[in-house]
């Protein structure tokens, strides 16, 4: 186990097809490049990018995955994490005015809210495709390469998984991400995930 | 001595890092610390021993987690009483000579507060409650708040402190790089929020090193009138060969917190990374700066969430336009309980320029006190803007008041015995700047002397309480002109001689001028100019005025308030823009239609409510909807069936309709309907323990554009509570929604009960995880895979029942 690693990003270039892609939105025309425009305009300063990162060992105990943090007996996760040492786990969020943006949206505007919330998933994304790439760099120059990300709530690996991922990360403190009764997280454009790292 | 008489009187020192040494001793990660209390006395006692030997003043007792979310009552009850005799011993046994006390500690319960999270600003006063009891059971000296970063949780726990005792509390928030809370708060919204409600020593911890809270200290020591403490970690945490190491070392960190000292920071510590060598140090070096103590500022400040606004710079502009006073459409809103039609008004005010926001809903046969907290809660959820609390209800004021996020307005008080007795506690208890009317038992007085004579009655009896002339803004009364053409004389006069002799601020609803005149604007703009001229802090207007905004904006910028005149320049700007929508030639009715038409085909929501008003002019409501909304809202939603559009280019359209069904609202004496369904209503849910709404949100868009009656019960809702409306209602068509497969056994619950008890009423579901297989299984009347589907079902229950 490492310590947790905490970093924060001034910028996460965009991804504007994949932003378009989570409305269902193929071909934009040009009044939905306006409507994604002022949106994105409106989100600018709501947007504040957090990520931490931890590494822990990795033990497989029969069916039983030992992550080091937590246990599963996820067969998805267990074959994603198939021949890995150890695992990077992590949590990013663009924070809580996001949230308070959608939902002054959903008041005003449902189109907007509707674009703000594809923009919020993209954005998040984004985040995590940024801190993914440095890891994947970083563990590769000690001589390591990374599976895909896996989050909680893929396969078969539970929600509940979640209780001891914000803990683990000191999402609370760090990130301001709290766990709802319903394993929610808030802020809602959050995203947790489990990277295997193997040689 | 006692600590409060100590805390005024000489630097006081706290603990450092407890965590780190736990850790040391072979704490795990995710264990919880407080049991260690139990399972490791001797451990936890040599940590506290160790800082009382190294110069500590106050140690905190173990029990930052310790809460009745975590542990069961006697668990709670048990770690508490040993972490408080832990401290115990440890003060015993260690013979530094310093004055030495015990902190119950509090730090945040990990969970967010509702809207955002899940859990009730009542339940986490309660189980802040808890802990604060079993620490006053167990003698502690005082209540030390720490590490909160979050404004609503900070309150909620210091109430809890206030509420069960009667002990010295200390709170400290942790800021981030950006100098706010994670949840958005300055340190000046905190520290006015905080002293409003009585906190003893306010400051910051953890999350940064003394470097970093070097600027948030002097932010603090600027705004405060009580001590500040500074409590940072030890630098900023890197890692180091697998180990966190803090970059700031003992002596650094000493001499980084004396510059504190030296500028005022009167009770210093350490928070992650720093043990007793650093707080030994610390004394050394800290313990000759001369003690200063923490002047009262004088300063008159109301607070939202996330900033601070302070009287007596800029004049403040507090928005009227949430109040029911002579609004049918508002009231029509209230008596719907549509609470976005409120927080739509909040927000074009905002839009507007105001600075704050009047919160009024009293209307005859509502319960004005829980439409109050709904109203407020619902607000300072979308809008960051510091909010008055407008109600003469002192119930309503009071439910308010609590659940508000900062230091409020309120609105009002007045020089009658019986309104002080009811009101003043309340400012007190929960801090707010309160509006007192000079008015009392005699009523309003005819001369100037004798309302400033109200006014200083007022400041007498609000001493009385401990209530300081700085959170008291004084409303010396705009009465009509019309009725007594001296009376705006006899006001500006109190006005002025309120604000320049007795030093207070003012504030006026300068529009009340005017009634019974023509051309009220004008009257009301060179009125608020007379009383910006003499003295005025705070006017209550219209935001959406322009004469109003045009006074104030010149005002400012020919007094020296507006830098660089910016924003006189961009008021102009806009001006221009509206301008030229007005200048449009008039048009044929015919032309009006297709372009309303094309309007709202495009989605530009402007100028379709632009348009309809236009056609209003000449054609009537009903018609404009079947005629022309209706037929449009087909061919976008056709378009949508056909994948040719979009979802958001269908809800602009949407919208676009809306705000040309708003225009036809406003225009008739009723409310008008798309063809008799205003009997026919929808009643509308996202499921029990589900929060996503986003799909039923837009159903119900969708719907009330085709003229239905829509009541939305939001989300999370209990399936009673649905079947209690569809019966009360007699509506004929529920809609459920669920995103989760974990909430869709919700659905089925409310489903079977609905069927049970309200055979009549069908029920469509939609949501992510439905199928139409599975909404069947479910005992689904329908399953929709879209807003538009849930329309055309509408439509066929309509007319079946027609």
């Amino acid at each position: 186990m490492s310590e947790i690693v905490f970093k924060t990003y001034d910028k996460i270039a965009l991804n504007e097809r994949e932003a378009f892609r989570y409305m269902s939105c193929k071909f934009p025309d040009e009044q939905m490049k306006r409507l994604f425009e002022e949106c994105l305009s409106e989100c600018e300063g709501a947007l504040s990018y957090k990520a931490c990162w931890r590494e822990f060992s990795l033990l497989f105990c029969g069916d039983e995955i030992n992550l080091g943090f937590a246990r599963t007996k996820s067969r998805a996760l267990f074959t994603n994490l198939k021949g890995c040492g150890k695992i990077v786990l992590f949590a990013a969020t663009v924070g809580h005015e996001m949230d308070r943006l959608i939902k002054k949206q959903t008041l005003l505007s449902p189109a907007k809210s509707v674009c703000l919330q594809a923009i919020g998933s993209e954005r998040v994304e984004s985040l995590c495709d940024t801190l993914n790439a440095e890891l994947k760099e970083q563990y590769k120059k000690q001589g390591f390469l990374l599976k895909p990300r896996f989050s909680p709530g893929y396969g078969d690996l539970p929600l509940s998984i979640q209780r001891e991922i914000m803990p683990a990360l000191d999402c609370a403190k760090l990130l301001g991400i709290s766990l709802g009764e319903n394993l929610m997280m808030s802020p809602s454009k959050s995203v947790t995930a489990i990277i295997g790292v193997y040689k | 001595m006692g600590i409060t008489e100590l805390l005024n009187s000489k630097i006081l020192f706290l603990d450092g890092g407890l965590g780190t040494y736990l850790q040391k001793e072979g704490l795990k990660p995710g264990e919880n610390t407080e049991s260690w209390n139990l399972t490791h006395p001797q451990v936890v006692k040599s940590v506290h021993k160790k800082y009382y030997d190294a110069g500590s003043n106050i140690v905190c007792a173990n029990t930052f987690g310790a809460n009745s979310l975590k542990y069961a009552p006697d668990e709670l009850e048990k770690i508490i009483k040993a972490a408080v005799e832990n401290a115990v011993a440890a003060k015993n046994a260690s013979t530094a000579p310093q004055e030495k006390f015990i902190a119950l500690d509090i730090g945040s319960l990990g969970k967010l507060l509702k809207p955002f999270g899940d859990l009730e600003f009542e339940k986490a006063v309660s189980v802040y409650a808890e802990t604060v009891k079993l620490g006053v059971k167990y003698n502690v000296d005082l209540i030390m708040i720490e590490t909160m970063n979050d404004s609503y949780e900070t309150k909620a726990a210091l109430l809890a402190a206030k509420e069960n005792s009667s002990l010295p509390v200390f709170v400290t928030n942790a800021y981030g790089e950006d100098e706010k809370l994670i949840t958005g708060a300055t340190p000046e919204a905190m520290v006015a929020m905080l002293e409003g409600m009585g906190a003893d020593a306010v400051g910051a911890n953890c999350s940064l090193g003394p470097k970093q809270l070097q600027n948030i200290a002097k932010r603090m020591l600027k705004c405060a009138s009580v001590p500040v403490i500074m409590k940072p970690n030890a630098g900023m945490p890197k890692s180091i060969g697998g180990k966190t190491v803090f970059d700031v070392n003992a002596e650094e960190f000493s001499l980084e917190m004396k510059k504190m000292a030296e500028a005022g920071v009167t009770v210093l510590g350490g928070c992650c990374g720093t043990d007793d060598s650093y707080i030994k140090l610390l004394v050394d070096t800290v313990k000759d700066v001369e003690f200063i103590k923490q002047s009262e500022k004088h300063l008159t400040v109301v607070s939202s969430y996330t900033h601070a606004v302070y009287f007596g710079n800029k004049p403040v502009i507090i928005g009227e336009r949430i109040n029911p006073t002579g609004k049918k459409r508002f009231r029509q809103a209230l008596s719907e309980n549509d609470i976005g039609y409120i927080l739509r008004e909040g927000l074009s005010e905002q839009e507007n320029g105001a600075h704050i926001l009047d919160v009024n809903v009293g209307i005859p046969g509502i319960d004005e006190s829980a439409m109050l907290k709904s109203a407020v809660f619902e607000l300072q959820g979308v809008l960051d803007l510091p909010l008055q609390i407008d109600t003469s209800d002192i119930t309503a004021m009071e439910g308010a008041l609590r659940l508000y996020n900062g230091k409020a307005m309120i609105n009002s008080v007045n020089g009658k015995e019986e309104s002080m007795k009811a009101v003043f506690p309340l400012v007190k208890k929960y801090g707010g700047v309160v509006t007192a009317l000079t008015l009392d038992e005699n009523g309003i007085p005819e001369t100037a002397e004798e309302r400033v004579r109200i006014a200083e009655k007022i400041l007498r009896t609000a001493n009385e309480y401990g209530i300081d002339k700085k959170d008291i803004v004084f409303d010396t009364l705009a009465m009509t002109v019309s009725a007594d053409p001296l009376a705006a004389r006899v006001t500006i006069k109190a006005l002025s001689e309120i604000r320049r002799r007795l030093n207070c601020h003012t504030s006026l609803g300068v529009s009340n001028v005017s009634f019974g005149l023509p051309e009220r604007g004008a009257l009301n703009a060179s009125f608020f100019l007379l009383a910006l001229e003499n003295g005025l802090s705070a006017a209550i207007l219209n935001p959406g005025s322009r004469e109003m905004i045009s006074a104030y904006k010149t005002y400012c910028a020919l007094c020296g308030l507006d830098e660089g005149f910016a924003d006189y320049i961009s008021f102009c700007a806009e001006n221009e823009a509206d301008k030229k929508i007005v200048a449009e030639p008039l048009q044929k009715d015919e032309d009006i239609s297709l372009q309303l038409k094309s309007a709202i085909i495009k989605g530009l929501k402007d100028n379709s409510g632009e348009l309809c008003r236009k056609l209003l002019l000449q054609r009537d409501g009903l018609e404009i909807v079947q005629t022309v909304v209706i037929p449009a809202l087909d061919e976008v939603g056709k378009g949508f069936e056909e994948k040719r559009i979009y979802l958001p280019q269908l809800l602009m359209s949407a919208e676009a309709a809306k705000s040309a069904f708003e225009k036809i609202k406003a225009a008739a004496e009723k409310k008008e309907s798309a063809g008799g369904k205003d009997s026919f209503p929808v009643v509308l849910a996202t499921v029990k323990g589900d929060v996503h709404d986003i799909g039923k949100n837009i159903v119900h868009l969708l719907l009330e554009n085709y003229g239905y009656n829509v009541i939305d019960l939001g989300k999370d809702v209990d399936k009673q509570t649905v079947v209690d409306s569809v019966l009360k209602s007699g509506a004929k068509l529920a809609g459920l929604s669920a995103l989760m497969t974990t909430t869709v056994p919700a659905m089925e619950d409310t489903i079977e009960v609905l069927h049970k008890q309200a055979p009549d009423c069908r029920v469509v579901v939609g949501g992510a995880v439905l199928t139409k297989e599975y909404a069947e299984s479910i005992g689904a009347d329908k399953y929709s895979k879209d807003a538009m589907e849930t329309v055309r079902y509408a439509e066929t229950i309509f007319k079946e029942n027609e």
